[in-house]
């Protein structure tokens, strides 16, 4: 029996403005608990929320890069339930009229291919505050300061039919909402987290089975995990001849395994109805134009162009492309050094991404800028250093003692390209190593790499190996 | 010249300017009426001597610099609904019997900044929520026109303390008729402006799309000052309007003469009162003898208004007063065992039982299931009396009717019988659905009660609307009537 998978995703994504989607209380993560939480975060008597215009905005961006349609009027809708780190109640959201809708998005799959995954509808709330129960004495402790922290909700179609496309489409989803600049994206923080709709059905069935929802997933791994687990618990609960219960789960990451809620945490009747303290949010066709024309270009387009104007592989193109900001450096990286596009792509996705990785560090916070990259590549291009004298180049770079040029000359490490100078140095290797200078000559060419290998030994690695060999084989053969 | 308490705002003001009078000495003078007076009507929550004295002090400093505004130095009293920083705020609930709150409402704040004097907080039906003041966890307030009587609701200890002479004028918040009601019952004028007239900021939500805060005086003129500083967008309350505030107390003479007066037919039906009916056709009398015309209209509607209004006021309530939870403010209860504990004991406790039942009534109308046959449906015949409102401001300036069906009713007439006590909001109930201006004015008296004339405007429409009251007011002195013993 061969079973099918279908997975919708919900993601929850926190827009990164500076204040809270009703309230000018600061969104900083980290602070002291409830030190930014205003009166309207607390949810005191007759406090009112006002809608930051900025979190609007930040939506109209994600629905025009999704191709989604921009609602002229969308409601904000309260859902009601009680919970202690839920200071009024009910938590501002929207339900009948979400403020973008109807979009989609394209993965890329394992073999390369394309595929459009579509999204249902994206939809603005606050976030709800934190209850710790631990360290209190048996008591919990709430933390108001997340309350009311924007957040817009990305609700995908079933379109997926694998842990790997979730993993694919998520992936894209936090590269983009990186890439508009609305989210840090940061899932440790809690910026960044989904909720998976998982169901199976056979192999050409048209219906859908009956699905499960998976809560509150933070990272790529526990996504694929999770739905692992579920597709495999869900077919041995069929074939076993008994049927998938409609209910939400949560994923255990120390047993690899998702169990379910307790049923009293989702037997919510959430009494949705218009919030009557917020006017509905009425978008002119004057800002949707506004902040098309200032939308970036986006990831696909600009691997694109990355591949055709620089002749790029896709690959390449994909992985300078992972994010905008690798994307500009790399552009910025070219600007300086244009004739080498190539070696440009293979330095920063070579030398300095491993030094971005061994030192944890985001490309924004580089110890090298892309005009100094830039001048290394120069210097490599115009043959004044190889690449492996450039490799140690760009450490001293890392390390902050200078330009390349400066190192360069500091260390001289420029490529001697005196023909005479390199003559003699021929000259000494050959007499040093007569018997071997004999072999050559008699045709034992692989020997040849020994004699460059020598003279680099004595240049230290200064000399251009092209050159040194051209200079062997005049005297040797 | 009338005693001190028996005059208007206005009058109070020349007393000021001319210096005959000090902001400390009228202040000292309400206090005492309060101290010596009010255990008969109960019309105050929480009295604020301290506060109005410094108050009062720094009004005649500015008055002594020759600063301060027509307000500066008069006394009044807040509904306890406002919040007022430092200040003891209930809501007349057990649920808020020890909040203090830590900011302004909007209302207080811009009339404080007027430099107007607060005396205290005045009773009120809990959480707004109810015709006659008997809700109160701090007991029922009395009508001083007959102390066995209810001084109407929700905002009956303004209304009580300003018919008495404890304050010259108050603040009042009107979500069914809880200004005009209690206004007619009293014989004051009680105005509810335009819904986004007056921000809502700070004052504690009882239906959110219905509440409006205004005020319960002895004049129109009394009103159009309070209401020119109260008006105005708020930055804070999304739902206040961006509107110009008019200068009112400059408009009060400028009524048109000929003013065409709507009568709806549905204003006078089987449950208006024959001697109320009366007194209200000759009000209207009154009017036409000025030159107005009187045009009868249809509201087709109309009826359906209190059905409409007790689905979507109790919706919107059951979400708001969610809040009150035991956990971060308000009445919490002992040693809770669980958090369900904690939630049902600290709303068991906390909340009476008028308070409860809307809860319970608006938890229903929002479930699953039961949204569209109510919520949906009263939100639709919601817009249907808002059409029939504006098209009959196509042909009439003003429309006009009586504010209550009957004058004032004995306490614990109506406490067994929640419809009962609904009807009596009938009339007013509409004016609020369609979000429209409404004044009650004195315009008679049975018995020795007070009868109210209901005079409702287009949006925004304050200035003619209290243009009209005044006019009525200059030809007639039901306003200036005095209860017995309160002289």
């Amino acid at each position: 029996m061969t079973w099918e998978t279908v997975i919708g995703l919900e993601i929850h994504t926190q827009l990164a403005t500076r204040s809270k989607i009703f309230s000018g209380s600061a969104t900083t993560y980290g602070a002291a608990p409830n030190t930014q939480a205003s009166l309207i975060d607390l949810g005191y008597p007759g406090v009112l929320p006002v809608l930051n215009a900025e979190v609007v905005r930040m939506a109209i961006r994600f629905g025009l890069a999704t191709g989604c349609t921009i609602a002229p009027r969308s409601i904000f809708a309260r859902k009601n339930y009680f919970y202690p780190d839920l200071p009024k109640g009910y938590q501002i959201s929207q339900y009948e009229l979400p403020i973008v809708h109807g979009g989609h998005l394209d993965i890329e799959l394992a073999d390369g291919a394309r595929k459009r995954i579509g999204i249902t509808r994206a939809h603005l709330e606050e976030d709800a505050g934190k209850s710790l129960h631990e360290d209190y004495h048996g008591m919990t402790g709430v933390d108001l300061n997340r309350a009311g922290t924007p957040l817009i909700e990305i609700v995908s179609e079933p379109d997926m039919r694998s842990a790997e496309e979730a993993v694919a489409y998520m992936r894209r989803i936090h590269q983009l909402v990186r890439w508009l600049g609305i989210s840090d994206g940061n899932m440790q923080e809690g910026s960044f987290r989904c909720d998976a709709n998982v169901s199976i059905r056979r192999q050409g069935e048209p219906k859908l089975g009956t699905r499960t929802e998976i809560k509150n997933l933070n990272s790529f791994r526990f996504v694929d995990r999770a739905i692992r687990f579920e597709v495999e618990r869900q077919i041995e609960v069929l074939e076993d001849g008994g049927r998938v219960v409609q209910e939400t789960r949560l994923y255990d990451p120390d047993a690899d395994a998702t169990r379910p809620m307790r049923s009293k945490e989702e037997a919510n009747d959430y009494r949705y109805f218009p919030d009557p303290d917020l006017l509905p949010v009425v978008i002119e066709d004057a800002l949707i134009e506004q902040l098309r024309s200032t939308l970036p270009e986006l990831p696909e387009a600009r691997r694109a162009r990355l591949g055709t104007q620089f002749g790029l592989s896709d690959y390449d193109a994909g992985v300078l492309t992972a994010s905008r900001e690798v994307a500009d450096y790399f552009e910025a990286v070219v600007a300086s050094v244009p004739s080498a596009p190539k070696l440009a792509a293979n330095w920063v996705m070579g030398e300095l991404g491993g030094a971005l990785n061994r030192d944890g560090l985001e490309i924004g916070a580089s110890r090298i800028d892309a005009a100094a990259l830039g001048g290394l590549v120069a210097r490599i291009e115009d043959e004044t250093i190889s690449g492996k004298i450039a490799k140690e180049v760009f450490e001293a770079m890392w390390a902050g003692e200078g330009s390349a040029d400066a190192i360069i000359e500091a260390k001289g490490l420029r490529q001697i390209t005196d023909t005479g100078a390199l003559e003699a140095i021929v000259d000494e290797v050959i007499a040093a190593n007569p018997s071997q200078a004999d072999e050559l000559r008699a045709g034992k060419d692989k020997l040849l790499g020994f004699f460059v290998g020598q003279v680099m030994k004595r240049t230290q690695g200064k000399a251009n190996p092209g050159q040194v060999n051209a200079l062997i084989r005049a005297r040797l053969k | 010249m009338s005693a001190l308490h028996q005059a208007t705002l206005a009058e109070l003001g020349d007393l000021i300017a001319r210096r005959e009078v000090s902001a400390v000495e009228l202040t000292r003078h309400f206090l005492d009426r309060i101290s010596a007076l009010d255990a008969q009507l109960n019309s105050f929550i929480t009295v604020l001597p301290e506060r109005a004295l410094a108050q009062a002090k720094a009004a005649d400093a500015r008055l002594a610099r020759g600063e301060g505004g027509p307000l500066t130095g008069l006394p009044i009293a807040h509904k306890d609904i406002f919040c007022a920083r430092d200040t003891r705020t209930t809501c007349a609930s057990r649920m808020l019997e020890g909040f203090v709150a830590p900011y302004d409402a909007t209302v207080v704040q811009r009339l404080d900044a007027a430099g107007v004097v607060t005396l205290g907080k005045t009773n009120m039906d809990e959480f707004a929520m109810g015709s006659s003041n008997e809700t109160s966890f701090f007991g029922p307030v009395r009508n001083p026109w007959d102390t066995a009587r209810v001084p109407g609701g929700s905002s009956g200890g303004s209304a009580a303390a300003v018919a008495a002479g404890l304050a010259p004028a108050g603040t009042g918040t009107d979500t069914g008729g809880s200004i005009r009601q209690p206004a007619a019952l009293t014989g004051l004028t009680g105005l509810k402006p335009t819904y986004g007239r007056v921000s809502r900021w700070g004052m504690i939500a009882f239906a959110s799309s219905l509440d409006q805060a205004g005020t319960l005086t002895r004049s129109a003129e009394d009103a159009a000052l309070l209401l020119a500083a109260m008006a105005g967008f708020d930055a804070k309350d999304s739902t206040s309007v961006e509107a110009a505030v008019p200068d009112y107390a400059a408009a009060l003479n400028a009524a048109p003469e000929k003013l065409r007066i709507g009568v709806p037919k549905e204003f006078f039906d089987e449950g208006l009162a024959p001697d109320v009916a009366s007194c209200v056709r000759e009000a209207l009398a009154e009017y036409e003898r000025a030159g107005a015309t009187l045009v009868e209209i249809e509201l087709p509607n109309l009826h359906l208004s209190v059905p409409t209004y007790y689905v979507v006021a109790p919706a919107e309530a059951s979400s708001n007063l969610s809040r009150f939870d035991g956990v971060r403010f308000g009445h919490r209860a002992a040693d809770p065992a669980d958090l369900l504990d904690l939630y049902e004991r600290s709303r068991g406790e906390g909340f009476g039982a008028e308070v409860k039942r809307r809860i319970l009534t608006g938890t229903y109308v929002l479930s699953a299931g039961y949204y569209d046959a109510y919520y949906l449906k009263a939100q639709q015949v919601r817009q249907l009396i808002t059409n029939d409102f504006a098209r009959a401001f196509e042909s009439v300036d003003l429309i006009m009717g009586p504010t209550t069906p009957t004058p004032a009713f004995e306490l614990g007439a109506k406490t067994a019988d929640p419809v009962q006590m609904y009807l009596n909001d009938i009339y007013t109930i509409g004016v609020n659905l369609a979000g429209l201006p409404g004044i009650s004015v004195p315009c008679g008296q049975i018995d020795g009660l007070p009868v109210g004339l209901q005079i409702v405007a287009p949006h925004f429409g304050e200035a003619p609307l209290l243009a009209a009251a005044h006019r009525y007011q200059q030809a007639t002195d039901w306003h200036r009537r005095w209860p017995a013993g309160w002289a």
